[in-house]
């Protein structure tokens, strides 16, 4: 073990059915450190950190912590937090109705007999060293997000931890909050505590990093000092695209050409949502395939599910055709011929209890009324008419949508609003987590579509599938657009420069 | 050869999917309750024809019995299996509920009178003012669920404590007696029918539910929304509105139980009309093979649910077990059945039938 080490993780595996979530990962945590541990969807950033607090259990490699001679085993969160090692999770895991004192305590003792009087002068000491504005009496749901995330790294931090691990911590507070989080995160680095930051913004690793670990497919990309690697540097590592490759980039790339005075099929101006984006404007035309990109979190979706009224729309406008629209809720957007795929097909796609055919008929039935439910011959009519077109393998059209596979779930949800016949859809991520055959067939349809006319949003996370389907980029970063590339502009290092942002 | 190991394959798939059906607990428990009957004592399935006190002709026996007095359940759990599938929760306001809906028909029918000699209004509009009110309180319930997001048994525990309160107010407290013969008509027999008229309101109220779900996508979006809230909204559907329904439409059934209640009795006793029903309503559901979690539903087996209840407790008093002892019996029947009912007892008859039919082409 290095000299300065706190944590050391060597050759980590683990593999789920199917899935090789982490392939030989090391990863050295030193005294003093902040680390940011980045990587994009699937990398392994949660699952290495599951596997070091006990959630998982690892299938092969070793853990060892400073202080101890031989390699750990943890198999319980308990025992990650007995080996020092805490976590502090995007969502509080803390309760909201008791004091931040009791939040402090609660579990850590065994005793039957509690010192009420100790326990809340204790606190206030904590509070107090680590110049948090909060009394121990007071309810913890009293204070704002930002303070009891703070008591929630107080309670690790007086847990005599050696590793913290922040786990997002900054996605749910404003910018002055975020400071005063900082602040505590330097704090406790001077006292020698190494932190783990897990974060989607870029702006935050060069804030206050001092390395960064870059995750990839399941596999260590590498481990940089942060002054070693600029921004450009760490999107394309962390997309997997080296632009010292420039050589084999291809210089293909798809145009659009708009008819002289056309009109937008979908235009906005100003338009943002409780989703938590910066106004944005956007438009598509006829035929068109663009695309937002950006790194996970960057406000991609947010941006589509503003346009499909799927969050609450805060102001800005919307036109159709030139004329100006009103949609506040995905019913409105449906209504004027809008179709929306999104991200999370299983928490917001299918209705995983329903068949495939309820579930590839339902919007068009919601479309079509309360009053007017399809005979069965007919549901049964559409429903096979989609499995054949899109080759939607099932057992039968009876069969419980949650039995499919990944790659045949989605297939139904874009069966679902192709069978809407839409004019502008939306596809948010469609090709995740499926299997690269359907991924093909996918973006071979979204081109088909578009050449009839189609108008269509395609996000995706990885690139090269932008390219080959997108003939206009809006790129985003930190929830803001920060530019839209088209024609020649549109080449990897090009996409991934603009990601990054200016050099720093 | 062949044909005969086909034969055998497709028994035990049969009886596998026999055991997979949701339909298969609610007819179990019945089969099971039918044949400890015709064992323990034949003649409970005697019906016989005879003239009863009004000097109407009808058929009594504990067949009939469970037919008449199965009938409120059987409504309530038609509304109460679609608020479990949409809220995810149960309705427990419905016995006080059905108090105040026959408070409100006697106060119709007797006016400021208790004891009238005619009647005051037509029962007809007596009903239908009910009606209207039972579903202003079942709206009540739906919004405190639906836009309030409350727990629908917290949502429900306050119309289940104050319901009865309320009922007696609408009469001042006083316990109006219905003369007029006509109105013991729905809770009893028409002239010339030998057959209980619940069991036809009943009937009426199941086919009003079938042709909603055949005609409308009730169905449909009632299990969209329960089982998956986000995703039926980004579809289009206002899942609030859903469940806010499922609420009205509970109430709507606690009016028509109500009628039949009240006219059982051609009065009312605020404390004791339908005390404890809404328990049944849920086991009926819940005996159906509903999920009480919500989603997927099946309104026969939760119908056929309400049923079995009633079964178990007409056999119950037929074995002359004191009323106030009755509730321990029918739990420890209710525990036996739902047990066997289990998927994992399912499982394991599953794995057992397919064991006998291996065994049995060895």
């Amino acid at each position: 073990m290095k000299d300065k080490a706190v944590l050391e993780m060597k050759n980590i595996h683990k593999n789920f059915p199917g899935v090789r979530a982490l392939q030989g990962v090391d990863f050295t945590l030193c005294e003093g450190e902040i680390h940011a541990l980045m990587g994009e969807n699937g990398a392994g950033k949660s699952t290495l950190i599951k596997v070091l607090t006990g959630v998982y259990g690892k299938d092969e490699g070793q853990i060892f912590i400073k202080g101890r001679e031989d390699e750990i085993l943890i198999k319980s969160p308990e025992e990650a937090q007995k080996a020092g090692i805490s976590t502090v999770y995007q969502e509080i895991t803390l309760c909201l109705n008791l004091t931040v004192a009791e939040n402090m305590f609660i579990g850590r003792e065994n005793n039957v007999y509690q010192n009420w009087e100790k326990m809340n002068t204790d606190t206030t000491k904590i509070l107090k060293s680590l110049d948090i504005q909060a009394e121990a009496t007071q309810e913890l749901g009293s204070c704002s997000i930002a303070v009891q995330q703070m008591v929630a790294i107080a309670r690790a931090v007086d847990m005599e931890c050696k590793v913290l691990i922040l786990d997002e911590p900054t996605s749910s507070l404003d910018e002055q909050e975020v400071e005063k989080l900082f602040k505590l995160m330097r704090d406790l680095r001077a006292k020698g505590v190494g932190i783990i930051f897990v974060t989607h913004f870029l702006d935050q690793v060069y804030e206050v990093c001092d390395k960064i670990t870059v995750l990839r497919d399941g596999k260590l990309v590498g481990e940089y000092e942060i002054n070693d690697l600029p921004r450009v540097k760490l999107v394309s590592k962390m997309l997997g695209k080296d632009l010292d490759e420039k050589t084999e980039e291809s210089k293909k790339y798809r145009i659009y050409e708009k008819k002289s005075g056309a009109v937008p099929v979908i235009e906005t101006e100003g338009l943002y949502s409780n989703g938590g984006i910066k106004p944005f404007d956007f438009n598509i035309y006829k035929g068109e395939v663009n695309g937002f990109t950006g790194l996970l979190g960057s406000g991609r979706s947010e941006c589509v599910r503003a346009i499909f009224g799927a969050d609450g729309i805060l102001g800005g406008t919307m036109k159709k055709n030139g004329k100006t629209v009103k949609i506040t809720k995905p019913i409105d957007a449906m209504k004027n011929g809008i179709g929306y795929l999104p991200e999370d097909r299983k928490v917001d796609g299918i209705i995983g209890d329903l068949s495939v055919r309820d579930n590839i008929i339902f919007a068009l039935q919601v479309l079509r009324g309360f009053f007017k439910p399809f005979t069965k011959a007919e549901a049964n009519k559409f429903a096979d008419e989609y499995i054949k077109l899109l080759g939607i393998k099932t057992a039968s059209a009876n069969t419980p949508i949650k039995s499919l596979s990944g790659g045949n779930q989605q297939k139904c949800i874009l069966a679902r609003w192709l069978l809407t016949n839409p004019e502008y859809l939306i596809l948010d991520e469609p090709t995740r987590g499926i299997d690269i055959g359907t991924k093909t067939e996918i973006q071979k349809l979204v081109l088909k579509l578009a050449g009839e006319g189609m108008s269509i949003t395609f996000i995706s996370s990885e690139i090269d599938e932008m390219l080959g389907t997108c003939s206009r980029l809006v790129v985003m970063r930190d929830r803001k657009v920060v530019g839209e590339l088209s024609g020649e502009e549109l080449s990897q290092s090009m996409i991934m420069s603009t990601i990054a942002g200016g050099e720093k | 050869m062949q044909t005969k190991k086909a034969n055998k394959l497709t028994v035990s798939e049969l009886f596998g999917k026999l055991l997979s059906q949701q339909i298969f607990i609610p007819i179990a428990a019945l089969l099971l309750l039918a044949i400890f009957n015709l064992i323990a004592d034949p003649s409970f399935y005697k019906i016989t024809y005879g003239i009863n006190s009004a000097g109407a002709p009808v058929l009594s026996g504990y067949l009939m019995t469970i037919l008449d007095y199965g009938s409120e359940l059987a409504i309530l759990a038609v509304g109460m299996t679609l608020v479990t599938a949409a809220s995810g929760g149960q309705d427990i306001s419905v016995g006080a509920t059905i108090a105040i809906a026959g408070s409100v028909i006697l106060r119709v029918l007797c006016g400021t009178n208790s004891r009238p000699d005619t009647l005051q209004a037509p029962i007809i509009v007596a009903f239908l003012v009910a009606c209207v009110v039972a579903m202003i309180f079942g709206a009540f319930n739906g919004v405190l669920v639906a836009y309030f997001k409350i727990q629908p048994m917290v949502a429900t525990l306050i119309l289940f404590t104050a319901g009865r309160s309320i009922a007696a107010w609408i009469n001042n407290n006083e316990l109006p007696i219905i003369s007029d013969p006509v109105f013991s008509y729905f809770g009893g027999f028409i002239p010339g029918i030998p057959i209980p008229t619940p069991f036809f309101i009943a009937a009426a109220v199941v086919a009003v539910a079938a042709l909603a779900l055949k005609f409308t996508n009730l169905g449909l979006y009632t299990q969209a929304v329960g089982i998956n809230e986000s995703s039926s909204r980004l579809n289009g559907l206002n899942p609030a509105f859903i469940k806010f329904l499922s609420f009205v439409i509970l109430g709507l059934c606690v009016a028509v139980a109500a009628l039949i209640k009240v006219s059982r009795l051609s009065s009312i006793n605020y404390s004791v009309i339908a005390k404890d029903i809404e328990m049944d309503a849920i086991l009926a559901v819940a005996l159906g093979g509903n999920a009480l979690s919500g989603g997927k539903f099946n309104l026969t087996a939760s119908i056929m649910g309400a049923y079995v209840i009633q079964f178990l407790t007409t056999t119950l008093y037929k074995f002359n077990v004191q009323s106030d002892a009755l509730p321990a019996y029918k739990a420890v029947v209710v525990i036996f059945l739902v047990v066997i009912s289990s998927s994992v007892v399912r499982d394991y008859l599953r794995n057992i039938g397919s064991k006998i039919s291996k065994k049995g082409v060895a």
